[in-house]
C-alpha cells in the first residue's frame, strides 16, 4: 500500500453543477503495489444526491466508472456510509450524500507498467435533488494522477 | 376569497407550440387542445417529488375532464418508453403523456428543474408556473380559477385573432 503523495485542492470538474470534483492527489507505488485515490467529491448546499444504493430501484444511484486507467488496474470504488434523511416529497428517509464526502478508487499498478507519470480517466454520473425538485442526471470527469516509481 | 393561484390574463404569455408521440406513437400537438384549460407537467420516472403530484394530477384529471380541463404530462427520461410506461401504469396515470426533449425543454425556458408545471389557459396562453414540489390547493384554485373564467374563446370577444395564439 502506498500513501498519496500530496494533499488536494478542489479545482478539478468544478463546473456549474450541483456536485464538484476535486483534484485527487496523486498516488505512486511500484510495479504489482496496491494503491488508493482519495477522490473528493463536494455537493452543493442546499441539494443532494442519490447514494450508490438508493432508497428505491426508481432513484439513479451516484456511480464512478473508469473509461481508462493507464498502468494501473482494478479501480473498484468504495464508497462512503450514506446517510439517510427525510425530505419533503419522500415519505421515507432516502439514501443520500450531502455536503463533503471522499470515494476511494482501488487500483494495483500493473505488472509490467513502465515507470513514470500518467493518468487514470473516469465518469462520476450523479442525479442531484433539492427538498423540492430534482435535477437531470449529470457526469462528471474524474481524472487521477499516478506515478509507476 | 381564494388567493390569487394565476396571472392576470393580460399578463399571460403564449405557451409555445410543441409536436411529441404518445406511448401510441399518435403525435399530438398543443394546439390540439386549445379551448381547454391544461395542466402541462414536466417530470421524469427518477424525480421523487414528481411521484408526489402525479397522483394528484390523475385526480384532477378524473374530476374535470368534462368541464374543459386536461392534463398532458411531458416526461424527460433519455430512456424513454421502456421506462415511462411501467411507470405511468404503476401510478396508474389517466392523462395522455408524451416523451419530451432538449428542444421542447428550451421551448419552455429550459427546465432545469423537475416537477416543472404549466398552467396553460383555454386560448393557450400561461396562465401558472410551478418549479418544484408546489401544493395540491394551488394548483387546484389555479385550474377552478381558470374554468371558471370566461373563455376568450366562447366570450363576446369573438375569436381570438391568430397572432394572439402563436407560440413565441
Amino acid at each position: 500500500m502506498v500513501a498519496p503523495c500530496l494533499p488536494s485542492l478542489f479545482a478539478q470538474s468544478s463546473a456549474a453543477g450541483y456536485l464538484a470534483v476535486g483534484e485527487p492527489a496523486k498516488v505512486a507505488g511500484t510495479r504489482n503495489a496496491a494503491v488508493q485515490a482519495k477522490i473528493p467529491v463536494t455537493v452543493r448546499v442546499g441539494y443532494h444526491v442519490n447514494s450508490n444504493t438508493p432508497s428505491d430501484d426508481y432513484l439513479i444511484p451516484l456511480k464512478l466508472t473508469w473509461s481508462s486507467t493507464g498502468a494501473l488496474e482494478g479501480g473498484a470504488i468504495t464508497y462512503p456510509k450514506p446517510s439517510l434523511e427525510k425530505y419533503e416529497f419522500s415519505e421515507k428517509p432516502l439514501s443520500v450524500y450531502t455536503g463533503n464526502f471522499d470515494l476511494v478508487a482501488n487500483f494495483k499498478v500493473a505488472a509490467n507498467a513502465p515507470a513514470g507519470p500518467g493518468v487514470a480517466v473516469g465518469k462520476l454520473k450523479y442525479q442531484a435533488c433539492s427538498n423540492k425538485a430534482c435535477y437531470a442526471p449529470k457526469t462528471v470527469e474524474v481524472s487521477v494522477p499516478y506515478q509507476v516509481q | 376569497m381564494r388567493a390569487a393561484s394565476v396571472k392576470p390574463a393580460g399578463e399571460r404569455k403564449n405557451a409555445p407550440e410543441f409536436t411529441l408521440k404518445d406511448g401510441d406513437g399518435k403525435v399530438v400537438h398543443l394546439a390540439d387542445y386549445r379551448g381547454k384549460v391544461v395542466l402541462l407537467d414536466f417530470f421524469a420516472t427518477w424525480c421523487g417529488p414528481c411521484k408526489i403530484e402525479i397522483p394528484w394530477f390523475t385526480e384532477m384529471e378524473r374530476k374535470n375532464k368534462d368541464k374543459g380541463f386536461a392534463v398532458l404530462g411531458v416526461s424527460m427520461d433519455d430512456e424513454g418508453w421502456e421506462v415511462v410506461k411501467p411507470f405511468l401504469a404503476e401510478l396508474g396515470v389517466n392523462y395522455r403523456v408524451v416523451i419530451g426533449n432538449d428542444s421542447t425543454a428550451q421551448l419552455y425556458g429550459g427546465v432545469d428543474a423537475l416537477p416543472t408545471t404549466f398552467l396553460i389557459d383555454q386560448s393557450g396562453k400561461i396562465a401558472a408556473i410551478h418549479v418544484g414540489l408546489a401544493s395540491k390547493k394551488d394548483f387546484e384554485d389555479g385550474i377552478q380559477q381558470l374554468l371558471e373564467a370566461p373563455s376568450p374563446l366562447t366570450s363576446g370577444g369573438g375569436p381570438v385573432p391568430a397572432l394572439a395564439v402563436r407560440p413565441e
